[in-house]
This record gives C-alpha cells, sequence and structure tokens, in this order.
C-alpha cells in the first residue's frame, strides 16, 4: 500500500513539474518584450521602462527567470503580481477557501445523490429508471452558468429566498454564509449530479449482472444486502474514476459560476488576471489549481485502494 | 474456430455505418435533434438575408425593449434587435465549435492512430500528453492562455480544440490498440502493405463509429466553453457571441429577465441537441447486430422437437419426491415476435439422497431449469408451471419466506468458480455472511462454523483461506470455497450446475468426489447439471437428458446406459466413447 501510495504521488509530483515548466514558457515567451512599457503606459520614458524591467526581473535570460521563479516556487514564494505588487500565494490563499468550499459542497451532494439516484434507477427500472436518465443527459449537457441563471430567476429574483449575488465570511455569519452558497452550490451539484449518476447506475447495472451477485443471492442475502453491501460497493471503482475527472470539471465550473454570483474565489482572480494579462499570478493560478487535481486523484487512489484488494495489495 | 478469421472485417463497417445511420433515422430523440442543429445551421448561414435588423445598430428608443413586431424578442441594453444578433452570433458559435472540433479531432485521432498502431515510445508519449493536458480544469488552462494570446475567438477555440483532444485520442487509442495484434492486420503486413495503406483500410474502420460518436460530444462541450468564456466578459466585445449577449442581458437581469432567456435557449437547446445526437448515435453504432438469427433457429428447433413424448425408462418405486418439477416453462419475451421458450414443459423429480443428473449441450435449457427453481432467473424472465420443494409451492412463494430457503434448505454451485466470488471482500466474509443470517450465529461461531466447512472440503491450510481474497486462490479452491458456501448450512437438497466444468480433470475428480461424501454425510437430494456423460456415470442415480428446452429421455443411469433409446442420447453416449471417458 505505501508503494502504491508513493509511486502515485512521485508521478503526481512529475506531473505538476512537467506543467509548471511548459506553463511558464509558454506564458512567458508569449507575453512578448514590452510589457514593461505596456505597464507604464505609452508616454513613460526609456529609462523608466529599463527600471521596470530589472524591477521585475525581465531584462535575464528566460532560463534565469524560470531558475528564480522555481526556487521561489519550491520555497512557497509565487513571486508578486505585476500590476498591484501583490504576494501571489497570499492574493490566491486569501481566495482560495472560498472555491474550495463550493467544491466540496457541491462534491459532497453529488456523491449522495447520484449514489442514491443511481442506486434507485439500476433497481427500480420502468419509469423511475427513464425519469433518472433523462434528467441526467439534460443536467449535464446544459453548461451550468445557464443552470445558475435559472436558480438565480426563481429562488433569488422571484421567490426572494437568497440573495441573487453577494459573499458573506463564515466568520461573518454562518448563516449568511450558507445562504450566499447555497445556490452556487446547487448549480455545481446539478452539473455533478447528473454526470455521476449515469455512471453509477451503469456500473450497478453491470454488478447487478454478473455471476456473485446470482450466488449471494442463492445464499439467502437479503436483497438490500446484495445491493447495498456487495454490488455498491464493486460498482464504486468505476463511478469513483469517473467522479475524479467530474470534480475538476466542478472546480473549472467554480470559475465561471463565482462570476454569475459575484463571489469572490479563484475565478474573479483567473478572471481579473487573464484580462490584464498579469502573468505570474496567472502562473500562479495554474500551479495552485494542477496542486489540487494532483491531490484530488490521490485521494481517489486511496480510496479505490481501500475498496478494491487487487489495487491496495497489487 | 477451425480456420482464423484472416479476412479483414472491411466490408462490415460501411455496412454498419450506413445501417447506423438507418438506426439514428428511426431514434425519435435522434432526429430531433439532427432536425435542430439543421436548423441552427441554416439561421446561420442566411443570417445576413433573414435578419429583421443590422445586428450592430444601436436604437436609443429601444433599450431592453420587450418583444413587438419590430423587435420580435426584444431589443438588448443598446437598443440593437435580440433576434439579429442571436442569428449572427449563431455563426461565430457554430464556426467555433467546428474549429474546435477540427483541432480536437485531427490531434486526438492522429496521435490516437500512431500511438496505437506503433506502441512503443509513441504510446508512453501520448499518453503523458493526454494526461498532462487534462491535469488542469479546461477553463483554467484557456484563461492561462488567454492571457497572453489576447482575446481573439479563433485562437480561443484553437486552443480549446488542443485541450478536448485528450478525448479523441483515448477512444481511438484504445480502438487500434484492440485491433493492432488482430490477425487480419498480421496478414496484411505480411502481404507487404505499407503501414500507411494498413492505417487507412484497416485500421480507420474500427475508429470511425467511436469517433463520430466522441465528436458529437466533444461539439456540445465546444459550445458550451465559448459561451463561458464570452459570458465572463473574455470575448471581443465587437463580435455578437450567445455568451457575451448572455453577459449583457444578465446585467439587465431586473430590468428585462426576459432578454436573458433566449441566449439561454440557444445555448441549452444546442448543447443539448449534440448530446442527444451523441447518445443517438452510441445507440445506432455500437449496439448492432443483435444476434436475430440464433434465437430464430432456436426456436425453429424447439418447434420441431415440440411434438416428441418423452422417452421414460421403468424405474424401481421410490421414496417421496423431495423437489418435483412438472411442466415447467421459461420464456423471454421478444420485441418483435412471441416470447421465446427455453425451457419447455419440462418436467423432472428429485428424491432425498439421491443424485439426479440433467444432462444436455450448451444452450439445452438445463442452466435455466436450474435457475427456476431457485427463482434466480434473469429479469424479464417469464416462467409457468410446478417447482414443489418438500411439499411447499415455490413459484408463489413470497420474497422473505424463498430468501430464507435459498441457501438454507437449498444450496447452490454454480458453473465458473472465479466470478462467482464476489471480488471486494474476503472468502471468510462470505462464507459467514450468510451463516450468520441462517442460523443467527454470533461471529466468532460463525466463523468457526466456516473454518470447519474449510476443512471439510478438503481445504489445507482453512485459516489462510479464511483471510484470502478470491484473487489470491486457485480455481479448484475457488470451487471448493463455493460448495463449503452451498452446504453451511446442510441443506436437503443442493443444486449443482456444472460443478466441475471450469476445473483441471484430475480436480474436477476429487470435487466430484467431495460431492459424493457429502451427499453420503447430509443425505442430501442433489440436482446436477452437467454435459458430459461421463460425470453422469460416476455420480448419478437418475438422468434426464435435455435437448432444445424439452426432456427428451428420463430414467434411471443403469437403464438408460444400458438401452439409450433418443438418438441424441446415443449421440452424447457416442462423444464419451470417442474423447475417453473422463473423470
Amino acid at each position: 500500500m505505501y508503494r502504491f501510495i508513493a509511486r502515485r504521488l512521485g508521478s503526481g509530483v512529475v506531473l505538476v513539474a512537467a506543467l509548471t515548466t511548459l506553463t511558464f514558457f509558454l506564458l512567458y515567451l508569449g507575453a512578448g518584450d514590452d510589457i514593461a512599457r505596456q505597464l507604464l503606459g505609452e508616454e513613460a520614458d526609456e529609462a523608466a521602462v529599463r527600471a521596470k524591467e530589472r524591477e521585475l526581473g525581465l531584462d535575464r535570460p528566460i532560463v534565469t527567470q524560470f531558475a528564480h521563479w522555481l526556487s521561489g516556487a519550491v520555497h512557497g514564494d509565487l513571486g508578486t503580481s505585476w500590476f498591484n505588487g501583490q504576494d501571489v500565494g497570499a492574493a490566491i490563499l486569501s481566495r482560495l477557501s472560498v472555491t474550495v468550499s463550493l467544491v466540496i459542497g457541491s462534491t459532497l451532494l453529488t456523491v449522495v445523490f447520484a449514489t442514491v439516484l443511481g442506486v434507485v434507477a439500476a433497481t427500480r427500472g420502468g419509469w423511475v429508471d427513464r425519469v433518472v436518465q433523462v434528467a441526467g443527459v439534460l443536467g449535464h449537457a446544459v453548461p451550468n452558468f445557464l443552470i445558475s441563471l435559472g436558480l438565480v430567476l426563481v429562488f433569488a429574483i422571484s421567490l426572494h429566498w437568497f440573495r441573487p449575488t453577494g459573499y458573506t465570511r463564515f466568520a461573518e455569519s454562518p448563516g449568511l454564509w450558507l445562504s450566499s452558497i447555497t445556490l452556487p452550490v446547487l448549480a455545481l451539484a446539478v452539473h455533478g449530479v447528473s454526470g455521476v449518476v449515469q455512471q453509477v447506475r451503469g456500473a450497478v447495472v453491470d454488478e447487478l449482472g454478473r455471476d456473485y451477485v446470482r450466488t449471494l443471492r442463492s445464499r439467502g442475502l437479503s436483497e438490500a444486502r446484495v445491493v447495498y453491501r456487495h454490488a455498491l460497493r464493486n460498482a464504486a471503482g468505476p463511478a469513483l474514476s469517473f467522479l475524479g475527472v467530474q470534480v475538476v470539471g466542478l472546480l473549472g465550473g467554480a470559475v465561471i459560476i463565482e462570476q454569475v454570483f459575484a463571489i469572490p474565489g479563484l475565478g474573479q482572480v483567473a478572471v481579473t488576471a487573464t484580462g490584464q494579462g498579469d502573468v505570474p499570478l496567472v502562473m500562479g493560478l495554474v500551479v495552485v489549481s494542477a496542486v489540487l487535481v494532483v491531490v484530488l486523484n490521490l485521494l481517489i487512489d486511496l480510496l479505490q485502494g481501500w475498496l478494491n484488494p487487487k489495487v491496495r495489495l497489487g | 474456430m477451425s480456420e482464423p478469421a484472416l479476412v479483414a472485417p472491411a466490408a462490415v463497417p460501411p455496412a454498419a455505418l450506413s445501417g447506423g445511420l438507418r438506426r439514428l433515422l428511426r431514434d425519435p430523440l435522434g432526429v430531433v435533434a439532427l432536425g435542430w442543429l439543421a436548423l441552427v445551421i441554416v439561421a446561420a448561414a442566411l443570417a445576413r438575408w433573414i435578419s429583421p435588423h443590422d445586428p450592430d445598430e444601436p436604437s436609443a428608443g429601444d433599450i431592453l425593449a420587450g418583444p413587438s413586431a419590430s423587435h420580435l424578442l426584444g431589443a438588448d441594453g443598446s437598443g440593437r434587435d435580440i433576434l439579429s444578433r442571436l442569428l449572427h452570433a449563431s455563426q461565430i458559435s457554430l464556426a467555433g465549435a467546428a474549429l474546435t472540433l477540427l483541432v480536437a479531432a485531427v490531434l486526438g485521432i492522429g496521435a490516437g492512430l500512431v500511438a496505437g498502431y506503433y506502441g512503443g515510445w509513441t504510446e508512453t508519449a501520448g499518453t503523458w500528453a493526454a494526461s498532462l493536458i487534462m491535469a488542469l480544469p479546461g477553463i483554467v488552462a484557456l484563461l492561462a492562455l488567454r492571457a497572453v494570446v489576447g482575446p481573439s475567438p479563433w485562437t480561443t477555440m484553437a486552443i480549446f480544440g488542443v485541450l478536448l483532444s485528450p478525448a479523441f485520442y483515448r477512444v481511438v487509442y484504445a480502438a487500434v490498440s484492440g485491433v493492432r495484434h488482430e490477425l487480419y492486420i498480421d496478414a496484411a503486413r505480411v502481404a507487404g502493405l505499407s503501414d500507411a495503406r494498413i492505417i487507412g483500410r484497416h485500421v480507420l474502420t474500427v475508429v470511425r463509429a467511436p469517433a463520430i460518436i466522441v465528436a458529437a460530444a466533444v461539439g456540445s462541450g465546444a459550445i458550451a466553453l465559448q459561451s463561458g468564456i464570452t459570458f465572463l466578459g473574455l470575448g471581443d466585445p465587437s463580435v455578437a457571441t450567445w455568451g457575451g449577449m448572455l453577459n449583457d442581458a444578465f446585467a439587465n437581469i431586473y430590468v428585462a429577465p426576459l432578454a436573458v432567456a433566449w441566449p439561454s435557449l440557444a445555448i441549452g437547446t444546442t448543447c443539448v441537441a449534440l448530446t442527444l445526437l451523441s447518445n443517438a448515435l452510441r445507440d445506432a453504432l455500437e449496439r448492432t447486430g443483435r444476434p436475430r438469427r440464433r434465437t430464430a433457429r432456436a426456436e425453429d428447433a424447439a418447434d420441431a422437437a415440440a411434438k416428441e413424448p418423452v422417452l421414460t425408462h421403468d424405474e424401481p418405486p421410490g421414496g417421496a419426491a423431495l423437489l418435483d418439477v412438472r411442466d415447467l416453462v421459461v420464456a423471454y419475451p421478444r420485441p418483435d415476435g412471441p416470447a421465446r421458450r427455453v425451457v419447455d414443459e419440462v418436467s423432472l423429480s428429485v428424491r432425498a439422497g439421491e443424485v439426479h443428473g440433467l444432462i444436455g449441450e450448451s444452450g439445452s435449457g438445463k442452466t435455466q431449469t436450474a435457475f427456476s427453481i431457485l427463482r434466480l432467473l434473469p429479469a424479464g424472465a417469464r416462467t409457468s408451471g410446478a417447482i414443489v420443494f418438500d411439499g411447499t409451492e415455490l413459484s408463489g412463494l413470497p420474497a422473505a419466506r424463498l430468501t430464507r430457503l435459498r441457501g438454507g434448505a437449498i444450496g447452490y454451485v454454480p458453473q465458473e468458480p472465479m466470478s462467482n466470488l464476489d471480488p471486494s471482500f474476503t472468502v471468510g466474509s462470505q462464507l459467514v455472511e450468510p451463516i450468520r443470517a441462517h442460523l443467527g450465529h454470533g461471529r466468532a461461531k460463525a466463523r468457526t462454523r466456516a473454518l470447519e466447512l474449510l476443512e471439510r472440503v478438503g481445504i489445507a491450510d482453512p485459516a489462510r483461506t479464511f483471510d484470502a481474497y478470491p484473487h489470491e486462490i486457485s480455481g479448484g479452491m475457488a470451487q471448493r470455497v463455493l460448495i463449503a458456501g452451498a452446504v453451511a448450512c446442510e441443506p436437503r437438497l443442493l443444486i449443482a450446475d456444472e460443478p466441475t466444468t471450469a476445473l483441471d480433470v484430475t480436480v474436477q475428480a476429487e470435487v466430484l468426489d467431495l460431492l459424493r461424501d457429502l451427499r453420503d454425510d447430509l443425505g442430501m437430494g442433489v440436482l446436477l447439471v452437467t454435459h458430459d456423460f461421463g460425470v453422469v456415470a460416476d455420480l448419478c442415480d437418475r438422468v434426464s437428458v435435455m435437448r432444445h428446452g424439452r426432456v427428451v429421455e428420463t430414467g434411471p443411469v443403469d437403464a438408460i446406459f444400458a438401452e439409450p433409446r433418443h438418438a441424441y442420447t446415443r449421440a452424447l453416449f457416442d462423444a464419451v466413447v470417442a474423447t475417453g471417458e473422463r473423470a
């Protein structure tokens, strides 16, 4: 088991390193030569532009810049913004918890509802099954910013149950915090549930058709035990792999949905940084996202190992 | 399989593809999706001529106007006609999605073909590149690159194509590496065809269907992401896009909420149509070739056999039947035509302490007969007839009482040992669970009982096997474990479905000996399903010969061996003599 974790962790580190290197060169080479002039404006004199370039370290060869950035990054220093001189790590960290709580909340809802609905659809069959399948396909096809708009129109603007936009920090008021993230979490969860429910349903149907299920029934186990203890456990593997992909999608969805609800998370930082061409900040966001994805995949792998003895022992 | 398939299935995929198109046109959802997409494409192409207004011409008097005769869908925050903008915007959305699709398909299919066909380092490189691209949420990667390439919609969509290319890569790679070592590919290579021609002629055909399915899904993703980016305000503001219109309408949502609906509908319906099309294509292209011909043949044969009476040998009077099956019919409804009978008016009985063999070729209905006694037939099966076990009619029994009988008074030994153990649980826990349910033992007592059973069925190190997972034990051991599970609660009837077929010859004999010993110890009746007259000779007291769902001959083993009357029975005998008596 430890070797399995170490191997996964190792390949995750290599992945982040490769992605970081690639992104760094794409961004810094793509940013062009006259960044300092753009920052200072057309009227700035040549000397000031040169000074700014020196200040940002842009006068050095790109390989040197990368070495400098990398040695900072491994010590947790992701550099400073080109525009407001703010520390990139601090800027991201202050927004990270908002986005992560959106993703965790919607993931939990996804797991619970997709499992329940998927099992019910697989075991009941008939119209329940058809409704779940059609809803799954439709819910997954509609982009989640449209789902958020729909939720805002119905629950915030027509019914006034929630504020349409804005965010309250948990420390200020837990109640308001909950009410401010309910709609965004729901919007993300609709997308997640509708994707994962199809996988859970399919995997449970597959498992229920297997030989061992018939043998367990022949042993006189109750249907509930056969479905929930045995079939669901074996179905969890494939469904979990898909959940991993889906959560990466939720992270991406959160970036867009934060704009709809005016929630100050990573998405806002990303959109602002992109619009301005603030390369150090964008670079930091890429690193943080990649690390989040690697950690997520590691968690999924650990769960797979816990569920599946072959993975654990292999 | 006497001749390896050296002929390429080149003639099949084009037929399957056109057949797939016909099936697609029979699927109402597929037709609706196709129709809607065609409508959107035509509207986009004709936008310049059918738009009632100039899409970019603001009109101060019409700002946020509701729907009216001059503005059918109203006007936006700058007083521009929404319908005209929507029509023009669909050009950008569709062309952008097409560009994404093109880039993704060229990169993904190309890399997938090379990696799947040549393998080696190309495989490693391709798979690594794919996981590298998928290590970031698409939108984050897109925003990052957007920071340096600027707001051009075309560059954005091309980059997005790169980001989506792993979707193509994975299905193409899987399909190609699946056929790489097929004989017809080897044959083409030996025949001196160049790699390019082999890929073009033989490999592309297997890739076509999965690639088409992925293409529709990627198209949906492309539209969603493109409108997402423009909705965020990161598009080119001088060009009308669905996302950009949504952004404008969202800013005025309190004043003119209806305006949000139009671009939302355009995005939503197009994405849904592409997804439905992808699903319909999957149904049409992948679920092909149902074995309709074979089922028809089986039914014809069943009809032919229907007139024959059962040849019954005289037998000495025995005790009362433990299991009595009368006129059992198992049928599966078919979408077209009458239900197919796989078991047709079968009658047989098993007495306590007796082994009754049920013999026949595969597909003769013997396993279906065994399953229907335990009511373990797959969903959709229809049964009629009487199944009386120890004075109780089983077919109408409430589920709770049946559950108590299963594994309690009736044990079951399956055919294929490895697939009949739950791979996620230890051997021990799978034995303990039913023991606790039936006998009400505590954990420790049930464990002791399970260890006793493992020892009884001849497992050398019961404690170690108890803690093992199914993939850690051999097939012969797994079959012993399954027999242990079947007799755990000392059943009065054991149903064994080809218990030795999947085992090595030496292990077969041991397992048959074990079954005989258990029968003697527990005095249980056994219904033994087999296709092997050697097994019947070795173990059975009585035998019923099944063919095409019917019992054709039945009686004591001695009598049938002495004087087989049915031609089919004699044919089965001859097969044993020809291959040498087994077991």
